[in-house]
């Protein structure tokens, strides 16, 4: 094992970190603000890849794609807010578990029907394409690198967002105390629903990236959606900053245990178990580490509530 | 007798009669539809111990059916086989005794999962048990000594003494009695001391605890019962289809067990029944009509959820009495 293959594995977790990070920005704002829990937000997600790999492959440009990928989440977004999200703020946890869930059966049928079962597939851009030199001697892939740094820089845009802004001002103010901010005149239905079309947004960039790495199908959001759960779990529901620590400790745990478990446990047992053994325990590894996190903080590590 | 009784006991008539009827004009497709019907109403049964008396909201109780399906699908595989199990221990085709392995086995993992997931509340509950529901998904789609993805076979269903398995009709009577006594056991654990108890920490904990009970064991205990009625019904899916499958644990039959609940009416005796029949006759009814049946199971969904809270007992049965 090279110090390059390691360091490319570390860069493999932290671009999933950053994929996580965007998907629970989203959630845990919603939540925070809300205080609803969405299930329907891998269909976003899915949302923003179709639009990229459809609107990409009209054009022949990526770019158009991506900035379709946000408008067509955003105003999925915003619809599905207004005609049933809307009336789901005052009911329990269960009513709003069942109704995001009849949105996922009829997102992911809907998107079967308009677009068939087979799977799309979308171009890295020209751009983008090609590899760059680690240190050490290994290579690895722009693009990932390039997903990097657009998750870091929407962290960067949304702390700004929400620090400096009026509408972060609101954001954080309905977080406290939504009844006082409506009585300060506030229009709070309008900020529920642009905090919605942002996290869908979020959700439909993240799709449209990943959607370059992977192919575009439907169904490709609910794995994203669970292990974004998990972040936000860990991080604490509703912290921004919990959002991005859990999603980078999700994205690293996960490729470094998948990675470095069969090869610790190869020290210890024949090759052919260690790898079944490592394999096995490494899927799990993540849900192991949350576990251990809700069993020393049951509200995570950054909450906002407590 | 009440709306209510009379109505449950409708529906437990009607469950008996149809596939008797059909099993004699010799339509065992509607048979082996009813069958669906017990077990997955049965497996609701289970879950409706913690969501509807405890207010649990479990989105992990697909672990438990898989876990169910699977100690069937490993047992008759290994007897099938003839390897002994651990310890050298011949392994069976025996129901009764599949069933209990499943019953203890299911007990034995919710203990923990409870144990941790119980300290949060909420939204952390709901997303908690989803995960370690996912932990035991991947750990048995990534093992691949008991079929991994594809899933795992049982070659013949398994045996119960006297009543020939083989057969839609006996199977589905075992399934049906076996409904019953879950029926029994919820209505048993709802009327009893404990039952007050896990209601009262559903209603309000604090009072609870300041009553000197401690909401906690109360809860777990109860998650242990409802997770080992659904690990039964998960043994019976699996004979059903001769397959225990890694979909049994996937998220979507977490959703689908909540869903049959509410559809019925949450913490009603017969809801999970009422829930059962509707949710498999719009599987069977949209699915002839359109191959995007989900589509509008979803729309269907979304209207009860938004509009109609009762759920099919309440519209037969008038409102709840209590909260």
């Amino acid at each position: 094992m090279s110090a390059a293959l390691l360091l490319e594995q570390l860069l493999n977790g932290l671009q999933l970190g950053v994929m996580l990070f965007l998907m629970a920005a989203g959630l845990t704002l919603i939540f925070g603000v809300m205080g609803l829990i969405n299930l329907a937000h891998g269909s976003l997600y899915m949302v923003g890849a179709f639009a990229c790999a459809m609107i990409a492959s009209a054009t022949g440009s990526f770019w158009i794609g991506l900035a379709a990928s946000l408008v067509a989440a955003a105003a999925a977004g915003a619809i599905v807010e207004v005609l049933v999200i809307r009336r789901l703020y005052q009911r329990d946890h269960l009513d709003q578990v069942l109704a995001t869930f009849a949105l996922i059966l009829i997102f992911s049928e809907g998107t079967r029907w308009l677009f068939g079962s087979f799977p799309l597939y979308l171009d890295i851009p020209p751009l983008l394409q090609g590899a760059v030199p680690l240190p050490g001697g290994g290579q690895y892939q722009l693009y990932r690198l390039a997903v990097i740094g657009v998750g870091v820089v929407v962290a960067a845009g949304l702390y700004l967002l929400i620090s400096r802004t009026r509408l972060g001002m609101r954001i954080r103010a309905g977080e406290s105390d939504r009844e006082m901010i409506a009585a300060l005149g506030v229009d709070i239905s309008t900020l529920y629903t642009v905090v919605f079309a942002l996290g869908a947004a979020l959700a439909g960039l993240a799709g449209a990236l990943v959607g370059a790495l992977q192919s575009v199908q439907v169904g490709m959001g609910e794995p994203v959606l669970i292990l974004a759960f998990v972040v936000i779990v860990i991080g604490g529901i509703g912290s921004i900053k919990g959002a991005l620590f859990g999603a980078v400790l999700v994205g690293v745990v996960d490729t470094m245990g998948r990675f470095l478990l069969p090869q610790a446990l190869s020290l210890m047992l024949p090759a052919s178990q260690a790898n079944l053994v490592g394999a096995a325990l490494a899927s799990m590894l993540i849900y192991i580490v949350m576990a251990l996190i809700l069993a020393i903080r049951p509200s995570g590590l950054f909450s906002a509530q407590s | 007798m009440t709306r209510e009784t009379f109505a449950n006991a409708l529906l437990a008539l009607l469950l008996l009669a149809v596939p008797i009827a059909a099993s004699y004009m010799g339509e065992p497709f509607y048979v082996t539809l009813a069958t669906r019907i017990a077990v997955l109403a049965l497996a609701a049964v289970g879950l409706n111990i913690a969501l509807g008396l405890g207010g649990l909201v479990s989105f992990g109780h697909a672990a438990f059916f898989g876990l169910g399906g699977y100690a069937a699908g490993v047992l008759a595989t290994h007897a099938f086989n003839a390897e002994p199990l651990l310890f050298g221990i011949a392994s069976t085709t025996s129901m009764p005794v599949i069933w209990l392995v499943a019953i203890v086995v299911c007990g034995l993992v919710a203990l923990p999962i409870g144990a941790v997931s119980l300290r949060t509340a909420g939204v952390y509950f709901i997303m908690i048990t989803l995960a370690f529901a996912q932990m035991i998904y991947y750990f048995a789609v990534s093992w691949p000594a008991y079929g991994g993805e594809d899933g795992l076979s049982i070659y013949v269903r398994n045996t119960f003494p006297g009543l020939n398995t083989a057969q839609p009709l006996p199977f589905f009577l075992i399934c049906y009695v076996l409904l019953l006594l879950g029926l029994l056991l919820f209505r048993f654990l709802r009327d009893s001391r404990f039952g007050a108890a896990l209601q009262a920490a559903r209603q309000n904990a604090t009072r609870l605890a300041a009553v000197g009970i401690p909401p906690f064991k109360i809860r777990l205990v109860a998650f242990a019962i409802s997770a080992m009625v659904t690990g039964l019904a998960g043994a019976l899916f699996a004979d059903l289809n001769r397959f225990a499958s890694p979909s049994m644990l996937s998220w979507h039959m977490s959703g689908e067990l909540i869903v049959l609940i509410v559809l019925g009416g949450i913490g009603r005796q017969f809801g999970p029944v009422a829930g059962a029949m509707l949710f498999v006759l719009l599987e069977y009814v949209l699915g002839g009509i359109t191959e995007r049946w989900q589509f509008f199971l979803g729309l269907i969904l979304l209207g009860v959820v938004l509009f109609a809270r009762g759920g099919l007992i309440g519209l037969l049965a008038g409102r709840a009495r209590h909260g």
